[in-house]
């Protein structure tokens, strides 16, 4: 009888572990590199501001990964006028709907909105943005096994090369590009970790605080219960 | 209530007691204050599981304060702004950004949510246990079961003011299920949605009523819990009554006075929940996409149906009772009979009081049959909760309808093997 109940707990679990998605390579954790994330920020700001926008996000906010707002001024601060404005795009939604099939979504949230049981966020987009490949029969010659029939032309191009898809479902570097696949794999990192901060650019914050809020309740238990214990020695 | 302590407080010469003695002679302070705490006197052998009745009152606290500082900063309005983004969904991010602390307000409150529910579970799996729901405590049971059903319209509500993709899928799936009632359904959904589809005037109703309309009926049904259970006391674990065994001065024996005893053993237990609390919103806010699904980070869009539209893990047990039917019996569509056996798998937890035939309360002098039969029911309402959150497959769904005969056999047997089982005898005074 025990047996029974336990394998019917189980059996929806075994179900779940048997319909795995495609593997995610996992994605390098940058979320303390500051000089990765502004890297991150300067390959954000040239190459996907510009379709995409990430609208929650103020540029000024930036100062968070160790930039001063000149700098932000002089080198970032191509889509607004004043520092403290969101990183919005001119793209108007209806043309990009013509011109892409489907408006390119606000990548604020992204990295935190492609979390599922095959990865984080980070690490689908950090093994999407390695799987472009040539693909006649897309109208933008390019297609993703991550993303099937993506919208999206290999942005990166010129950077990574020209992968092609093998017989073997394996990606292969036909043409290369300007970067070798190690820079341009750790280029995508500092991309991926920035936009993962963007999703959630207070989580460092948050942790820290936490480990100093539970250290304090910690304490709050030890008293309260020294309270409780005084209170309750005459009780039998 | 008051008739138990008609003496009126007298200062004690100081500028305070002065302040009161004027309070008490103008607002039943002095017997409020005894009735409900320092001479109400609660069984002196609570257990664990007698924490989780005052953390249930400490999270609709904290609920309430942080929902109102939501709601100064919220905006409850589907409308794109220039973005693209519905305003809704914007202003949650706004929060999260640019209020000072508003992240923290914000997992506070999506985190309590949850936490709203693993409590209120542990709180009705302790009346179970021990039998908190029998005479005379039948009443207790039912406004705890009326809070039951408002905190699952109220969470239902307020889920859908983040208006992310989920938000917007889930309440269309809910608002969809009263189209299945014969006759009047079609017009019921119109009516709860106030469109064709859940749209701006949808958010605006299920705001008004998660902000205003529920709190307020939780709180008075959270206030008559607690006012019928002081006037009959509290059960225990050993689940007998301490009022038969009272001393010379009518203290029952085995009694404590709540305050400062059991004020001072539940704030180790709202310390302890409050690390739990904590570990979540700082270091795991989203839960595994439990407390917070991945996928309502994507703002809503009337355009694009999720593949997979999972419910929030406390509804994932009704869920599965709901898709578990899937076939017309009687000329009925499986549909309704989803949302009647469903419907009838929330309320029917009210019928326990009568359901129970057993001589004893306490799981700890009942019999194999009552143990068997918890245990069947509590593997089954977990293996409910997990498969409502899978997509279903023949496989699952076979599993789903066996445990959801099983859910109702709990119930619908009860009478039977609680009046069969060879109960142990009561002690005459509380255990340990």
């Amino acid at each position: 009888m025990k047996k029974l109940l336990i394998a019917l707990l189980f059996a929806p679990l075994l179900a779940f572990a048997a319909g795995a998605d495609i593997r995610l390579d996992k994605a390098p954790d940058r979320s303390r590199d500051f000089p990765a994330l502004q890297n991150g920020a300067k390959v954000f700001v040239n190459y996907c501001l510009n379709c995409h926008s990430a609208s929650y996000y103020r540029y000024n906010r930036l100062t968070d990964i160790g930039l001063t707002e000149q700098q932000i001024k002089d080198n970032l601060l191509f889509t607004a006028d004043k520092v403290g404005e969101p990183m919005t795009i001119a793209l108007r939604r209806a043309d990009a709907k013509a011109w892409f099939g489907v408006a390119p979504p606000d990548l604020t949230l992204i990295a935190r909105a492609r979390t599922s049981g095959a990865g984080s966020g980070a690490d689908w987009l950090y093994t999407y943005l390695r799987s472009y490949h040539r693909d006649d029969s897309r109208p933008t010659g390019w297609n993703n096994p991550v993303f099937p029939n993506v919208g999206m032309p290999h942005v990166l191009w010129e950077l990574q090369g020209e992968q092609v898809m093998g017989a073997d479902h394996k990606l292969v570097l036909a043409k290369p590009g300007l970067m070798t696949p190690a820079d341009y794999d750790a280029m995508v990192a500092d991309l991926v970790g920035f936009l993962t901060y963007i999703g959630e650019p207070t989580a460092n914050f948050r942790k820290q605080l936490g480990v100093v809020v539970l250290i304090f309740l910690f304490i709050l238990f030890i008293v309260s219960y020294a309270l409780k214990r005084e209170y309750w020695k005459d009780i039998h | 209530m008051g008739a138990t302590s008609t003496n009126k407080y007298k200062s004690d010469g100081t500028a305070a007691g002065g302040l009161l003695e004027w309070v008490d002679a103008r607002f039943p302070f002095l017997s409020l204050w005894n009735d409900h705490l320092a001479r109400y006197y609660a069984p002196k052998n609570f257990n664990f599981w007698y924490y989780f009745g005052s953390l249930a009152m400490l999270v609709l606290g904290l609920q309430i304060i942080t929902g109102i500082f939501l709601t100064m900063h919220y905006k409850p309005d589907a409308a794109l702004n220039a973005s693209g983004i519905p305003a809704a969904f914007a202003s949650v991010e706004y929060i999260m950004r640019d209020v000072p602390w508003g992240w923290l307000i914000r997992y506070m409150h999506s985190t309590g949510a949850s936490f709203f529910f693993i409590v209120i579970y542990l709180h009705m799996f302790r009346g179970m246990l021990y039998g908190s729901y029998r005479k005379p405590r039948e009443l207790i049971w039912i406004f705890g079961m009326l809070i039951y059903l408002c905190l699952m319209a109220e969470a239902l509500l307020g889920y859908l003011l983040p208006w992310g993709q989920l938000s917007y899928w889930g309440a269309q799936v809910i608002v969809n299920m009263f189209t299945a009632i014969p006759l009047i359904g079609t017009d019921l959904a119109l009516w709860l949605r106030g469109d064709y589809v859940v749209s701006d005037a949808t958010l605006n109703r299920f705001f008004a009523l998660h902000v205003v309309a529920i709190p307020l009926a939780l709180v008075g049904l959270v206030a008559a819990h607690i006012m019928a259970l002081h006037e009959v006391g509290s059960n225990n674990p050993d689940g007998i009554e301490i009022k038969k065994k009272k001393g010379p001065d009518g203290v029952p024996l085995d009694g404590i006075p709540f305050h400062p005893y059991y004020s001072v053993k539940d704030i180790v237990g709202i310390v302890v929940f409050l690390m739990v609390f904590a570990f979540v919103i700082f270091f795991m806010p989203e839960a595994g996409g439990y407390f917070l699904e991945f996928n309502n980070f994507y703002p809503a869009d009337p355009l694009v149906t999720p593949s997979h539209i999972a419910p929030l893990w406390y509804f994932s047990p009704y869920y599965s009772i709901l898709r578990a039917n899937t076939v017309n019996f009687f000329w009925i569509d499986a549909k309704l009979w989803g949302v009647i056996f469903m419907g009838l798998g929330t309320v029917i937890f009210a019928f326990l009081p009568w359901l129970d035939r057993s001589p004893v309360k306490s799981i700890r002098y009942r019999g194999p049959l009552f143990k068997g039969a918890l245990a069947i029911f509590v593997v089954c309402f977990i293996t409910l909760g997990v498969l409502g959150t899978l997509p279903a497959t023949p496989g699952l769904t076979l599993i789903a309808q066996v445990c959801s005969i099983l859910y109702f056999a709990f119930f619908l047997l009860m009478p039977i093997y609680t009046s069969l089982d060879k109960c142990k005898a009561e002690p005459e005074r509380v255990t340990g």
